[in-house]
């Protein structure tokens, strides 16, 4: 049990932020915002996921990733892709050219199912592709970059080169992939209607405790030797590597793990939101998933969440009345974050709230937590 | 022949662009020995070091530790096989406390999912406590390790190597920036660490040399230029050429 509270939860205070952040997702949204809202926040939540990979390849592994949107895409379009058969059942097609194949696919003259879509018929598999599909490329590609030392600017740009690839791949084959459009007229999943709105409900609070979820474990590996290892790759790699550990093994798993959560956002993205298009997985959406973990603290896991919901509510806010502004304004936030906030929203709260909240807290508990081991384990603690 | 010596070094050569930094050099260094190399800047020292530990790869030559040949080894198999290596600036984690850094350094769970398991237990505690009284720091322990003064630091380093027990440990300039009674303690933390594996040591300052070395060897531009005690080497007029100048 102290285990679990110290290494899953973060000590008092990762215990107290990870509460509030519950408490914010599960009950204040809910009773404050209707069906339509609440579904927003959903979708923003799942870009969270991305940010939160993010603090841990960016922030703590000191990798900066411009290609999350590759991840979250790969996660959306492989559960895209067994919503969309589920769709385009024989009966349902029947008007088609050749029923039985997703719409986009006959307006294409395509005539048969591609041999890639077949196994996406079955449930399980798909929820393994949707894991597996970006685990397996980002080990590829960071393997074959960080075992040949390639990174900092290099691997960024690498990154970034790849989103524009899978966007320019997934345009041009509108036959399989629905091109521009996307994967739209979603209805189903394993037969559950996931448009009503008893199943929105449903899939919010899925997609909050995932959330919440994968924060714990990435909490739990921060708190493991591996988290100190990052730290203390990000400060002496060299030192690092001459006591023993091959180096890029730690970083190809920091980012094949970022990869995973952004790609699990990407599965909760399409079933909320009810279609996968190119315009999320490119350059731009790889950026903001960037600034979103920088805005939020590119350090604090639950500031990444706060982040991305401050990001994006400034976004459908700002650009309904000045559209074409709101990149520039985007752009002026993340400079002016990096320069003058380095960390984030979680820095301020460190700053101007902590105090309070902790001792807020402290007067609701009856029983102290248990002791930390030891003052050093503190002060690791007081970093995540 | 080449298996009485711990570290058997021969013909070891590393030209950056054709500049030879090592030029066919030749070293032996016994079990228990305590080696000093000196030398000129620009001779060559600290790159024979990087050579010996895999962070740089050499042109031409070999380096054979306990039989076995090190030169196509990755830098962290070279550790492994109990090769530790000292930086001349210190090299720590700054960010992370004293008793952290000893820990990250501790032999084991280095893989990945070993790191991910790895508990401090009573046997690493033990070690670790044993460690920082070796290197003055028992005090130091929760202590971040940016704070620490140079010397410290430097030891801290070491300390690091220490605990993962190298057969084999190099240090390369370590009492740079000490006081005068850190060198004192330094000098005996060398004589004792010696006992029971090789060192090798980079050293300008010859009267903490004179306290610490079994055997010197003079390197001047890649070449070893008089090898022999610490008075032969003293008086022998290649040396006194080359330290002197013209
Ligand atoms: N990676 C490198 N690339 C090019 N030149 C180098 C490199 N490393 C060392 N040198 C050169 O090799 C020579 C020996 O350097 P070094 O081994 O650091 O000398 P010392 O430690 O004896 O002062 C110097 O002239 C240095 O500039
Ligand atoms: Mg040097």
């Amino acid at each position: 049990m102290n285990a679990f509270y110290s290494n899953w939860l973060g000590g008092k205070k990762g215990a107290i932020e990870l509460a509030i952040l519950a408490a914010f997702i599960f009950i204040v949204m809910p009773l404050w915002l209707d069906i339509f809202r609440l579904n927003l926040v959903g979708k923003y939540l799942t870009y969270a996921f991305a940010a939160v990979g993010l603090v841990m390849v960016w922030g703590y592994g000191g990798i900066l990733s411009l290609g999350q949107g590759v991840f979250f895409g790969l996660g959306g379009y492989c559960m895209a892709m067994y919503l969309k058969l589920e769709a385009s059942d024989p009966v349902s097609t029947a008007h088609q050219t050749t029923p039985g194949i997703p719409d986009f696919m006959d307006w294409n003259q395509v005539t048969q199912l591609p041999l890639f879509w077949e196994p996406f018929h079955s449930l399980i598999f798909t929820l393994a592709a949707v894991i597996m599909v970006p685990l397996v490329l980002a080990y590829v590609i960071s393997t074959a970059m960080f075992k040949r030392r390639v990174g900092g600017v290099y691997f960024s740009i690498i990154t970034q080169a790849i989103a524009a690839i899978l966007t320019i791949l997934v345009v041009g084959q509108q036959g399989m992939t629905g091109g521009i459009n996307g994967i739209t007229d979603l209805k189903t999943l394993h037969g559950w209607n996931i448009n009503t709105e008893s199943a929105k409900y449903i899939l919010y609070y899925v997609n909050g405790a995932l959330l919440l979820g994968v924060i714990m474990l990435c909490r739990f590996i921060l708190s493991s030797k591996f988290g100190r290892l990052l730290l203390a790759m990000r400060d002496k790699e060299d030192r690092v590597r001459f006591s023993g550990y091959d180096v890029a093994n730690f970083k190809i798993f920091t980012f094949s793990m970022g990869a995973m959560i952004s790609a699990i956002g990407g599965a909760m993205f399409i079933l909320q939101v009810g279609f996968m298009s190119p315009s999320l997985i490119g350059i731009v959406p790889s950026i903001e998933m960037v600034i979103f973990a920088a805005i939020g603290g590119r350090v604090s896991l639950v500031g990444a969440v706060y982040g991305t919901l401050l990001v994006n509510y400034g976004k459908s806010a700002f650009s309904e009345s000045f559209p074409s502004l709101w990149l520039l304004f985007m752009g002026a936030l993340f400079i002016g974050v990096v320069m003058f906030f380095p960390n984030g929203l979680a820095g301020l709260y460190d700053v101007y709230l902590k105090g309070r909240v902790e001792s807020l807290a402290g007067k609701f508990k009856k029983k102290n937590p248990p002791a930390i081991l030891t003052p050093a384990k503190t002060e690791l603690q007081n970093e995540l | 022949m080449s298996y009485e010596f711990a570290l058997t070094v021969e013909d070891l050569t590393v030209s950056f662009d054709g500049f030879k930094a090592v030029d066919g050099l030749n070293l032996y260094v016994e079990k228990n020995e305590l080696r000093v190399i000196i030398g000129p800047n620009g001779a060559g020292k600290t790159t024979v070091l990087d050579l010996i530990c895999g962070k740089t790869r050499a042109t031409g030559g070999s380096i054979q530790f306990n039989g076995i040949e090190l030169t196509k080894f990755p830098e962290y198999k070279i550790v492994q096989a109990g090769v530790g290596r000292k930086f001349q600036t210190p090299s720590i984690y700054e960010n992370l406390s004293v008793l952290e850094n000893l820990e990250i350094s501790f032999p084991r769970g280095r893989s990945v999912f070993g790191s991910l398991m790895f508990k401090r237990t009573q046997d690493v505690t033990d070690r670790i406590l044993e460690i920082a009284e070796t290197i003055f720091l028992s005090e130091q322990l929760n202590v971040q390790a940016g704070l620490l003064s140079h010397g410290q630091k430097q030891w801290l380093e070491i300390g690091m190597l220490l605990i993962q027990d190298p057969e084999l440990l190099m240090l390369d300039e370590p009492v740079a920036g000490m006081s005068v009674s850190e060198r004192e303690k330094t000098a005996e933390l060398l004589n004792k660490i010696s006992q029971g594996r090789s060192l090798i040591v980079i050293e300008h300052d010859m009267e903490f040399v004179k306290r610490i070395a079994h055997k010197v060897t003079v390197l001047h531009q890649g070449k070893v230029l008089a090898e022999g005690n610490m008075d032969a080497v003293q008086n022998n007029p290649k040396v006194i050429e080359v330290y002197l100048g013209h």
